[in-house]
């Protein structure tokens, strides 16, 4: 017997059933799991998303910036690396580098962020009106390290795309994507730590600053 | 972890005179009780999210071979590979075997109770394997060479100058004292280890039936960069873990982090699923989960099942007034505090944490802020029940308890002999109508004073208001 039957016979036994785990109950398993039911929602995931997620950002300690269309972002993003001091060669997804980056001062660079980044630019698969949260999606265009190795992470998010709550988002990888990829990444503001004496520092391993840019 | 439970009493006593501690726990119990308190008052249904929460962990619970078969199946469609233990020692087997397998030189860990119970960082650095403690309060633990004394904040019992003088010590740097240089340090230190690891090893707050996927969730990032840039990735988790969806997992975040640091949302929660995809540009090329017993079955289907709903938030210890004073060592193993005392015993056998579950004052604050509704004083007085019943404690409790049966059980004995102890108690007293000292119980008597009783039993003055005029008869 291995280890995995041992175990799986134990919790049979003490359980109070006989034998192997039968494939009628694997069936309920499943046909409960495909129910995909959803818990008591709080009345404050029924806020308006967009307002909710500017004002959960704060908290979090994450900065929103609005622009009015897509191609404004640069600018947007020079502004605020300017007025923080921080350096104008960033490092950046796909998605975003078609954008007119030299125009706006920034020097983008499309490929993966190492230790030594200063700024990493992203945008997102959606945004959660209730906490505030970014979620990223892994992906070969879509690498997880843009958000989490540079001091500073700038991320673009579509207002159309801040959902109400996380069972909203997952419903939305689901139907958009059909499964989950292999990160699904949940970003709320900056990184932070609370391990020496209870103190709250912004910037443990990830970014000291989450930038959000949103647009229509 | 080895186990030091059965020294608890004097470990304690040792501990509430532990001048650094004593300001350590003064310090943080404010901050875990309000900022609970104040983040769960934002959700109008606190309460049905919780039972809600209670009946998706039973749900799992009572058919855990079936949830963990999904499990396994949806992991293994992915990409992982599924390997399961009975024992610490097994685990520890297996993870090993990965890391030679692989000839991973250095591993960078996440924050992992269960690796803390099976002691896996003694096991890799055996065989020569350089092991990195990456949440920084864990770091600070490696460093100092001490087990953590909180689940969720490792070094509660730290001070700063505690940490500066280790910091100086392993880093060569000047010495500060200022807590944002401190963690800037601790995170340039780190970065090259992250980057230049082979392996990481990540524990799994939940793993989801539904998608095959483990997730972890911190504010540092640090977890983070551990499931991502080694190029393989070991789960380490017990099976109890397991939930059926994403939409149960969106439930319980609501709990988590409001129970435990009182935040609305942790900064990072990273669900893994599988490997590394073509063309992708970082992700780990091998992922192993380690699925592990280690006395787990032992509550299944028992009298104590509901101790497996745990979600390892802390709550019950951060309003424990036991915890409170004399911190997560004293309990001698992974777990302090409420939680610890229940599975402590059931892990570690009851003979060698005998004194948990009566370390408690069984004020029932553990059970009102556990976010599923774990009936924990219930629990630990069932062991309780189990240590007089095996005759486990000491003779001159057990003997107490004896008496005190005889007279509880035989109302006009009780009567009788608490009417004389009333009067003996009263004269006790003296003129200060206070009792400093009663022969046997000095180390009761050594830190309080107990007002003297009025002279009279309860049932006596109660006897005497039924035989007096009311105040409405009087009118």
């Amino acid at each position: 017997m291995s280890a995995r039957d041992n175990i799986l016979a134990r919790i049979r036994k003490n359980s109070g059933r006989e034998g192997l785990t039968t494939g009628l109950e694997l069936s309920q398993v499943r046909t409960h799991i495909a129910r995909q039911e959803r818990g008591p929602q709080p009345s404050i995931a029924r806020d308006n998303p967009v307002a909710r997620f500017i004002q959960e950002s704060d908290r979090l300690k994450s900065t929103v910036a609005e622009v009015d269309r897509l191609a404004d972002v640069p600018q947007a993003a020079a502004a605020y690396l300017k007025q923080n001091a921080l350096e104008s060669a960033v490092v950046g997804w796909p998605s975003l580098s078609g954008l007119d980056w030299a125009a706006a001062g920034i020097t983008y660079e499309n490929r993966l962020a190492c230790g030594e980044d200063m700024v990493g630019i992203t945008d997102c698969f959606c945004g959660i009106g209730e906490t505030g949260t970014l979620l990223l999606l892994s992906s070969p265009t879509t690498p997880k390290l843009h958000a989490l190795l540079p001091e500073t992470h700038l991320c673009v998010l579509s207002k159309a795309r801040i959902v109400h709550t996380m069972e909203d988002a997952f419903q939305l990888v689901r139907t958009e994507r059909g499964e989950l990829p292999r990160a699904t990444f949940f970003v709320s503001g900056p990184s932070r730590t609370a391990d020496i004496e209870q103190t709250i520092v912004i910037g443990a391993h990830g970014p000291y600053r989450v930038h959000i840019i949103l647009t229509p | 972890m080895q186990v030091k439970s059965m020294h608890f009493k004097a470990t304690s006593s040792m501990k509430l005179n532990d001048a650094v501690l004593q300001a350590a726990m003064k310090k943080t119990k404010g901050k875990f009780v309000d900022g609970r308190a104040a983040a769960v008052a934002e959700i109008d249904v606190w309460q049905d999210i919780r039972t809600h929460a209670a009946s998706l962990r039973d749900r799992v619970i009572n058919n855990l071979d079936a949830y963990l078969i999904e499990f396994e199946r949806n992991a293994t469609l992915r990409g992982a590979v599924v390997h399961w233990a009975e024992t610490a020692e097994e685990a520890n087997a297996i993870i090993v075997g990965i890391a030679q397998r692989n000839a991973a030189k250095i591993v960078t860990k996440s924050k992992s109770m269960v690796s803390e119970e099976i002691s896996l960082n003694d096991a890799l650095e055996a065989v020569g394997v350089e092991v990195v403690e990456t949440d920084l309060g864990e770091y600070i633990l490696q460093l100092a060479k001490e087990p953590p004394s909180h689940i969720v904040a490792p070094a509660v019992h730290k001070s700063k100058e505690q940490v500066a003088d280790l910091f100086e010590a392993a880093h060569h740097r000047p010495r500060t004292l200022d807590i944002p240089s401190m963690t800037r340090e601790a995170r340039e230190v780190l970065r090259s280890k992250f980057l230049g690891a082979d392996m990481g090893i990540s524990g799994a707050n939940f793993v989801i039936a539904e998608t095959g996927t483990t997730l972890t969730v911190t504010n540092e990032g640090n977890a983070d960069l551990v499931t991502t840039v080694p190029r393989i990735h070991c789960v380490v988790t017990g099976i109890e873990k397991v939930i059926p969806t994403l939409e149960d997992f969106a439930t319980l975040i609501r709990l988590l982090p409001r129970s435990a640091t009182g935040q609305n949302a942790a900064n990072y929660l990273t669900l893994t699923t599988g490997l590394k995809q073509p063309g992708d540009l970082d992700g780990p090329e091998q992922m192993h989960i380690v699925l592990i017993d280690a006395g787990r079955t032992k509550l299944v289907g028992s009298d104590m099942k509901e101790m497996l709903r745990c979600i390892r938030c802390g709550a019950c210890m951060n309003h424990c007034p036991v915890y409170q004073n004399v911190g997560g060592h004293a309990y001698g193993w992974v777990y302090p505090g409420p939680m610890g005392s229940v599975l402590t015993p059931t892990y570690v056998g009851i003979e060698n944490a005998g004194d948990l579950p009566n370390a408690a004052t069984f004020c029932g604050e553990c059970q009102v802020v556990c976010p599923v509704k774990i009936p924990l004083p219930d629990l630990m007085r069932k062991w309780r029940e189990r240590q007089f019943d095996q005759a486990l404690r000491p003779f001159s409790e057990r003997f107490s308890i004896s008496v005190w049966n005889a007279f509880a059980t035989r109302p006009a004995l009780y009567a009788a002999s608490t009417k004389i102890a009333a009067r003996v108690a009263s004269w006790w007293g003296g003129k200060d109508k206070l009792i400093t000292w009663l022969p046997g119980l000095d180390g009761w008597t050594d830190g309080r004073d107990m007002p003297a009783p009025a002279g009279k039993t309860f049932r006596e003055l109660y006897a005497g208001r039924l035989s007096q005029p009311t105040r409405s008869d009087r009118s």
